[in-house]
């Protein structure tokens, strides 16, 4: 017997589905963030050149790489959503902006949070902060144009069409922006050196990286639930189940 | 190509030029609006000559910026609203390519005059001749491939509701690669050093501008359309 | 274990502002949106969101 994969592209089946994976990568967020604090602050040790103030990483470095994964993500839905005409994926697209957006301003502030006691102010013009201003920018753009579309499937195919666009731009302004920032001025505290991480630092690094990850997960589903129930409330199933 | 396909080609570039030579005023805004800008920069932060020489490059390349940004208002939404457009995705030619010509013909009416100008403009921020060269260089390179993004942001927000400051919205942080490398090379101009990796650089992104964008801008057409 | 208190604990080594202003401001918005997302889904749908002028029933 053949698995229909696509029978799950149907809101109405999705729907219970999502209600029954948002506990679970909710419970595995806690545990993943507790864990991680837990080696973050009471068993990575402190870092001989930047004092305690380097324990902003472990949620720096997670928001910074959730912020970017989530655009890939959500491009990768409104890409499918736009050749395939599967509402649910466009669904999906739209429900992991806001979150993304949420990771990239999450970056910019501990970031800049960061970069007081470092380099004394809190923005720099490095690279990686120039580059989640810019991110933050087209999660931004990609949102509002979502926004402004009253016709729903319209504002699915145009902010797809969005998304993909700057799918392919976001390496060209990284590297662009990296080449500039080298010209211009060289930061000399590098915040993300990973070679001379100790294990633990790494570790809780990672762990927290993949608590983010799963809030996102469970955030997003319970976010896609609202746009399904929002869009199909007239169809008979929602009413049964609501 | 077939010389269906030339002569449809042709026959749109050749309409939006007339129609740009018709409505002028909407193109000399376009200028003025370049000029103003860059001349309210001086005002703004002093008119040390050290002081302006630095900013030149950026300010001049900001302005064209927006500047063609604005101009993008123009660029669909008339076709859109007395139906032309709706021809043009029915004439059975490939949307790219028409699309693609009316971006040449919208840059040669509103870009290349901000190309030709911007010398001038760059004597007010004290740039030598050198620097005035690859100004306007960069910005010959550059404003097409400002054109091409930006018709993709015009054709996205075709009929919505705060349709301009939308579109800068959606636009403006596409433009970021371009400003880096077109301003990089006056600066670099400005400092003897080696300038023709930017606008190598610049040059690429034309070419991938002008391979990828119709694509962008036809599917957006069409979406509008529906 | 290398914080001899709990005062110790917060101070982080004088960087408490910097730290405690991350995490904190981290813990509140993430906190925002999963309230916002909560009550977004379990408005009564008359009220919220788009038009949905999707044809129903006709779902892949």
């Amino acid at each position: 017997m053949a698995l229909n994969i696509w029978k799950y592209a149907s809101p109405q089946t999705f729907f219970p589905l999502a209600g029954r994976m948002i506990p679970v990568f909710t419970v595995l967020a806690i545990v993943f963030a507790v864990v991680g604090l837990y080696i973050g602050f009471f068993v990575a040790p402190t870092d001989f050149q930047q004092g305690e103030v380097y324990r902003i990483i472990f949620i720096h470095v997670p928001a910074a790489w959730m912020s970017m994964f989530i655009y890939l993500v959500m491009a990768f839905w409104a890409g499918v959503g736009l050749t395939f005409n599967t509402r649910l994926s466009s669904m999906m697209a739209h429900a992991l902006a806001p979150t993304g957006a949420l990771m990239t301003f999450i970056a910019l502030w501990t970031g800049s949070l960061w970069g007081k006691p470092t380099w004394g102010t809190w923005w720099v013009w490095d690279a990686r902060l120039t580059s989640e201003l810019i991110l933050l920018f087209l999660y931004v753009g990609y949102m509002a144009l979502a926004a402004a579309i009253d016709d729903v499937r319209r504002a699915d195919k145009a902010s797809a069409v969005l998304a993909l666009v700057g799918v392919v731009n976001v390496p060209i302004i990284y590297f662009s922006v990296q080449w500039w920032n080298t010209l211009h001025q060289g930061a000399s505290v590098n915040l993300t050196r990973a070679p001379s991480m100790a294990a633990s630092m790494l570790t809780g690094m990672l762990l927290m990286a993949l608590a983010f990850w799963m809030y996102s997960i469970a955030v997003s589903l319970l976010r896609v639930r609202a746009i399904i129930r929002e869009r199909e409330r007239d169809a008979a199933w929602l009413q049964d189940s609501a | 190509m077939t010389a269906g396909l030339r002569q449809a080609l042709a026959a749109v570039t050749w309409r939006d030029l007339l129609l740009a030579v018709r409505l002028r005023t909407d193109v000399l805004t376009i200028v003025f609006f370049f000029a103003i800008v860059v001349s309210l920069f001086p005002l703004g932060v002093g008119a040390d000559p050290v002081l302006l020489r630095a900013l030149g490059p950026g300010v001049v390349w900001v302005a064209a910026l927006l500047a063609s940004m604005l101009a993008l208002g123009r660029l669909f939404a008339d076709d859109f609203a007395d139906g032309t457009l709706e021809q043009l995705v029915l004439a059975g030619e490939p949307l790219p390519l028409l699309a693609l010509a009316k971006v040449f013909a919208h840059w040669l009416a509103t870009g290349l005059p901000l190309v030709l100008l911007s010398p001038l403009l760059g004597l007010e921020f004290g740039l030598d001749a050198a620097g005035l060269w690859v100004l306007a260089t960069s910005l010959a390179i550059g404003t097409p491939v400002l054109s091409l993004i930006g018709a993709i942001g015009a054709a996205l927000t075709l009929g919505v509701r705060g349709g301009g400051a939308l579109t800068a919205l959606l636009v403006l942080p596409l433009y970021v690669p371009a400003l880096i490398f077109g301003a990089g090379a006056v600066v670099a101009a400005g400092q003897n050093m080696q300038f023709g990796g930017h606008l190598s650089v610049l040059g690429a992104m034309l070419f991938a501008a002008i391979a990828l964008a119709p694509w962008a801008i036809s599917a957006a057409l069409r979406i509008a359309l529906e | 274990m290398h914080w001899g208190s709990v005062s110790e604990f917060f101070a982080m080594g004088g960087y408490g502002l910097y730290v405690w202003g991350s995490y904190g401001v981290t813990a509140l918005v993430l906190f925002m949106e999963v309230v916002l997302v909560r009550r977004r889904a379990r408005t009564p749908t008359g009220i919220a969101g788009h038009t949905g002028d999707y044809p129903t029933g006709t779902e892949k």
